[in-house]
């Protein structure tokens, strides 16, 4: 089949956009071929960042705030694109991806020829970005888009997936999230290059602000700026776009970023493996032992 | 089923009442599909964007407040004209029986009324895509026939 979709992309064409990521996912087209013909993904300077990922738990306001972050954006003619990613049910492989709901600035025809807003489930995939949200950003890059915003999943404490994918990671966090402790706690906000501590209108906010810059300082690196946000009523969000927008790497996470790549690039060899659905097949009828289904796969000792 | 179909669930137009859309999203979900919900009061040129964006292979429309006889068609019409022919648009609601034919006329191939089983549709998403020219500008005649 010709991939002619992949010249219409090039020439603009959103529908062919999203039909070029919807290969990408689909594992028909590989980013290899889609960049031969898209051209290269643009250098980057080390101050300066292409990918952005936005995490936190459910409900602390990531995709009304994203909303307002694009709307400053846009305003000053930057185009982002955003993959805004959704969980798959381990049941069934289905999906409801909601996060469009929130993001009413796509539909202000004024703004949204700079915004491209894609929904991607996780699929097979563990965590809180699947791997293959890293191919669609290059080729997002390679089309002109400027910024690439992943949102992920609602997160947990220790989902730190996003660090393999994105240049810089914020982390929006809410008000009432616990005590002092909770910012104490390792995890997700060591690796954050930036907080925003969302629903500041809101009792609480100010003091957990507070307690996270109070554990940024007895950190090492740069201290990353944290942010009081109230997205509901549009205060604080401009300076918020303005802050990501500079924003520096916190140089606390480098090596963690690479561990959860290595983590990410075994799980996908995995997961693409064309033996997976016959190796959990036999596994779950007990045919086989977890040691000869990773030996068999391929990814587990022999790299 | 390989790859998961995605399916924009839309609310066109000024209309509150989204208990059904979510009732299909779900079965929608619940069945293997990728369900992007737009959420309420979308307009045409709205919904059409996030079908072209999303990559969308079928588009469902839930009215339940009588203007589905304007927005329904100028949903089609919009697809149309961005080229979006291959979509497969059905529609649910309250629509009643003497409003259906000019719709299905426009290219929608199923409209679904209260008290739809969820498996019917589930039946139409499968069948539709076996035939030839479902798409709301492919030329077809053929229209899903549905029990309420």
């Amino acid at each position: 089949m010709a991939m002619e979709f992949l010249a219409q992309a090039k020439s603009g064409d959103r529908r062919s956009l999203a039909r070029t990521l919807s290969a990408l996912e689909n594992g028909t087209l590989d980013l290899e071929h889609a960049l031969s013909i898209l051209g290269p993904v643009p250098a980057l300077s080390e101050d300066n960042w292409h990918t952005l990922a936005i995490t936190g738990a459910p409900g602390v306001g990531k995709s009304c705030l994203l909303d307002g972050l694009l709307r400053s954006w846009a305003q000053e003619g930057i185009r982002v694109a955003v993959l805004a990613v959704d969980p798959s049910s381990p049941r069934t492989g289905g999906a409801l991806l909601g996060d469009r709901v929130r993001m009413t600035v796509v539909d202000d025809v004024n703004l949204n020829h700079l915004i491209y807003l894609r929904s991607v489930a996780t699929r097979k995939a563990s965590g809180s970005v699947p791997v293959i949200v890293g191919d669609m950003t290059k080729v997002l890059l390679a089309l002109g888009w400027q910024k690439v915003i992943i949102e992920t999943v609602g997160a947990g404490q220790s989902e730190v997936r996003c660090a393999a994918l994105a240049d810089r990671i914020v982390v929006v966090e809410g008000p009432a999230r616990g005590d002092g402790i909770q910012a104490e706690k390792a995890g997700l906000l060591e690796l954050a290059d930036a907080v925003l501590v969302n629903k500041s209108d809101l009792p609480g906010a100010e003091l957990h602000a507070d307690e996270i810059r109070e554990s940024f300082e007895l950190g090492v690196g740069n201290t990353p700026p944290v942010h009081l946000t109230s997205a509901l009523h549009s205060t604080g969000v401009q300076e918020a776009a303005e802050i990501l927008l500079n924003l520096s790497s916190s140089g606390r996470s480098n090596r963690a970023r690479w561990r959860e790549r290595l983590l990410a690039h075994h799980e996908r060899t995995i997961l693409e493996s064309p033996k997976l659905d016959e190796i959990l097949e036999k596994l779950a009828k007990g045919s086989i032992l977890l040691d000869e289904a990773l030996r068999s796969i391929g990814g587990s000792n022999d790299e | 089923m390989s790859e998961p179909w995605r399916i924009v669930v839309a609310k066109p137009g000024l209309d509150g009442h989204d208990r059904g859309a979510k009732v299909v999203a779900r079965a929608l979900r619940d069945a293997g599909n990728e369900v992007i919900y737009t959420g309420l009061r979308r307009s045409a040129q709205q919904i059409v964007d996030t079908v072209r964006d999303e990559d969308a292979r079928f588009l469902g429309l839930s009215s339940l407040s009588g203007a589905h006889q304007h927005l329904f068609p100028k949903v089609c019409e919009l697809l149309k004209q961005q080229g979006l022919n291959d979509v497969i648009v059905f529609g649910g609601g309250i629509i009643p029986l003497d409003d259906r034919q000019p719709l299905y006329d426009c290219g929608i191939r199923a409209i679904f009324g209260p008290g739809t089983p969820t498996s019917e549709i589930l039946e139409f998403i499968e069948h539709s895509t076996q035939l030839e020219n479902t798409g709301v500008g492919q030329d077809s005649d053929w229209y899903w026939t549905s029990s309420s």
